[in-house]
């Protein structure tokens, strides 16, 4: 049974982001990366496939720069068998990813039974990639998923809007993206740690896999920064004569200029 | 020279600090106040092989090196100082059979600890014999085919808790130093008393009790060494869990100086965070300036042992500048809260409070500095 694990490299949750020089993406330089946490849960999920199945494998597969290479090597530690790393820069558009992907799964020779990933990377929140690279592997996609079981067809919980719950059988090979609540994705061990750096890690280039630049459908022109938000209004209750127009002139402000009531 | 930690020491650090963030972090304030021993935490960590640094690898351990330890301790010690004696205590207890045990004795007693989760006590201080370690009066007698263990034991963290027992006696008094032996006792000897649980101003977490031995009798093989063998032993092994106290000072430290920057950050007088007056500034950068020359000394300690080099001197700066430091820098921490500061709600009185037992255990401040003494003026 192959199992592929789709993960992406993200900048650290505490990492303070800032726009690179020329403004087409944000300064990489000084990030520090993390396994995206939504992908910790796919790799979770495909660990504990594993081990209830003797003699499946589980490959997970990154596009992206080659700086730093965290995420693989904590898929390794947490008990993945290899790793497979499309090198390309950090600002291919989700298009680009999926093909490049789709590539790397065809490329290794192994008939894919299985492909998980997170639901979305949290840094750019585009929640694309799963359903495009289903769409371009003709595969059926489930997405968000919070409950997992496989059988002669998988069964898959998604949660929708309101917390309701919505069941669904899916043939096999499928792309299921994990959402948080699925599992708890275990540690990576020290011998974990130890193990990884002598697993195998395959590289290609973004050309090795099919993808030109002419794949691009998203150009990245101009990253800011967030206006600074203005500061709160403040309102001195402490006269008492003047609280009745304070009260009146909070909820004008709540309902037409903050519009949330 | 190098500054950098290999990518293996990065993730080992990234790895901890996750593990110490979920599981000891949210709960070390609870754990504090009820006095409660961290059995299942102690176990996960374990699980994860952050346990028993000290175990070489042809006895099952994962081999670190020193280096490894102290990074690991920092990183466990940031998460609860109290916690982190209990579990840096069963090093303290396992490196006399690394040092001296037989090829036997340490498969015997090494090798079960990398199978199965145990817990490991150093009985070496007595009540009346704390800094004093040669004057200790525990009795080792000569009975035939066995040893015969008497006398009593205070301040023994994992007392109540451990599998094993790593027992320090006399066979001799006259004899002084020399006559210093060193015994295993398992769980459960004959004879073997465990005494009151110690409510304790700090490390509360930690189980520390006082030990009794009414003639607990152990077979000859289980004596360390032979006979006298016990101070060099014991002296080996403080050499080597010198710079591990040292480092979780640093971790508490770095603690306190992360937590300092956060509430500075927040915490608004005059119109302004206290983080933009320069009063605050000053006391930001003292903590931060001590905690990277601890960490430096810590680790220049860690590594001259990794090289073979004799580090008895750069330990103690360690152990003295580290933990004198750390006391220092949590104490400012409150300084910095202010009132906040004291009370229990907020996290800072408990590193003040953790960090006063690092300037007294394993040797206190001032006995690394008699052997710093010693050694700069021989």
């Amino acid at each position: 049974m192959n199992i592929f694990v789709c993960v992406k490299q993200v900048p650290d949750t505490e990492t303070k982001i800032q726009p690179s020089a020329d403004g087409t993406f944000i300064e990489t330089s000084s990030i520090k990366w993390i396994l995206n946490p939504y992908d910790e849960f796919a790799v979770e999920q495909a660990l504990l496939i594993k081990q209830a199945n003797s003699g499946a494998t589980v490959t997970v597969v990154r596009v992206g720069g080659t700086k730093d290479t965290e995420a693989l090597r904590t898929a390794l530690a947490m008990g993945a068998d290899e790793a497979i790393l499309v090198e390309a820069e950090d600002n291919l558009d989700s298009y680009m990813i999926a093909k490049a992907l789709k590539g790397a799964i065809e490329k290794s020779g192994k008939n894919p039974d299985l492909i998980l990933t997170g639901k979305q990377a949290i840094d750019d929140d585009c929640l694309q990639v799963p359903q495009l690279l289903a769409a371009m592997m003709n595969l059926p996609s489930v997405s968000v998923i919070v409950g997992f079981e496989d059988g002669e067809k998988l069964t898959v919980k998604r949660e929708v809007e309101g917390g309701a719950i919505e069941v669904y059988e899916v043939s096999k090979p499928a792309v299921i993206a994990c959402n948080k609540g699925l599992n708890t994705p275990r540690y990576a061990s020290l011998p974990g740690i130890m193990k990884a750096k002598r697993k195998p890690l395959a590289t290609h280039s973004l050309a090795d896999v099919g993808v030109t630049a002419d794949d691009r459908r998203v150009v990245y022109s101009n990253f800011q920064l967030p206006p600074e938000k203005p500061p709160g209004k403040k309102f001195d209750a402490m006269d008492e004569g003047a609280q009745r127009g304070i009260v009146k002139e909070v909820i004008g402000l709540l309902r037409n200029e903050a519009k949330v009531i | 020279m190098n500054f950098d930690l290999s990518t293996e020491q990065k993730e080992i650090i990234d790895m901890a600090k996750k593990f110490v963030a979920n599981e000891i972090i949210p709960v070390a304030q609870e754990f504090d106040e009820k006095g409660k021993f961290p059995r299942e935490i102690f176990q996960k960590a374990w699980e994860l092989g952050l346990i028993n640094t000290s175990i070489p690898s042809e006895y099952g351990g994962a081999g670190f090196s020193n280096l490894d330890a102290v990074i690991i301790t920092e990183a466990l010690a940031y998460g609860c100082m109290g916690m982190n004696s209990s579990f840096m205590a069963n090093d303290l207890a396992l490196l006399p059979i690394v040092i001296g045990g037989s090829d036997e004795q340490k498969k015997k007693w090494l090798t079960p600890f990398t199978q199965e989760f145990k817990i490991a006590a150093f009985c070496l201080t007595e009540p009346n014999n704390g800094s004093d370690a040669a004057g200790i009066k525990t009795t080792i007698k000569d009975d035939g085919d066995h040893w015969v263990i008497s006398g009593n034991k205070m301040w023994i963290t994992n007392a109540g808790e451990a599998d094993l027992y790593v027992v320090y006696g006399t066979v001799d008094p006259a004899l002084k130093h020399k006559g210093i032996s060193v015994c295993v006792v398992e769980k459960g000897a004959q004879g073997l008393e465990i005494g009151k649980k110690e409510d304790k101003m700090g490390h509360r977490a930690s189980d520390t009790r006082g030990l009794t031995f009414n003639n607990v009798r152990v077979p000859k093989e289980n004596m360390l060494g032979k006979p006298g063998d016990g101070w060099k032993i014991a002296m080996g092994t403080l050499d080597h869990s010198r710079p591990l106290v040292a480092s979780s000072a640093v971790g508490g430290a770095q603690r306190a100086l992360d937590e300092s920057i956060t509430y500075a950050k927040q915490r608004n007088q005059f119109g302004v965070p206290i983080a933009k007056h320069q009063a605050i500034q000053t006391i930001i950068s003292d903590m931060a300036m001590k905690v990277e020359a601890s960490r430096l000394l810590v680790q220049k300690a860690a590594v001259m042992a990794d090289q073979g080099q004799r580090n008895t001197l750069v330990a103690s700066y360690a152990k003295a500048f580290a933990t004198d430091s750390c006391m220092q820098i949590t104490t400012d921490a409150v300084q910095v809260y202010g009132g906040y500061g004291y009370s229990k709600e907020y996290p800072v009185e408990k590193l003040m409070r953790d960090a006063k037992l690092l300037q007294i255990y394993e040797g206190t401040s001032q006995i690394q500095r008699l052997v710093i003494a010693r050694e700069v003026l021989s």
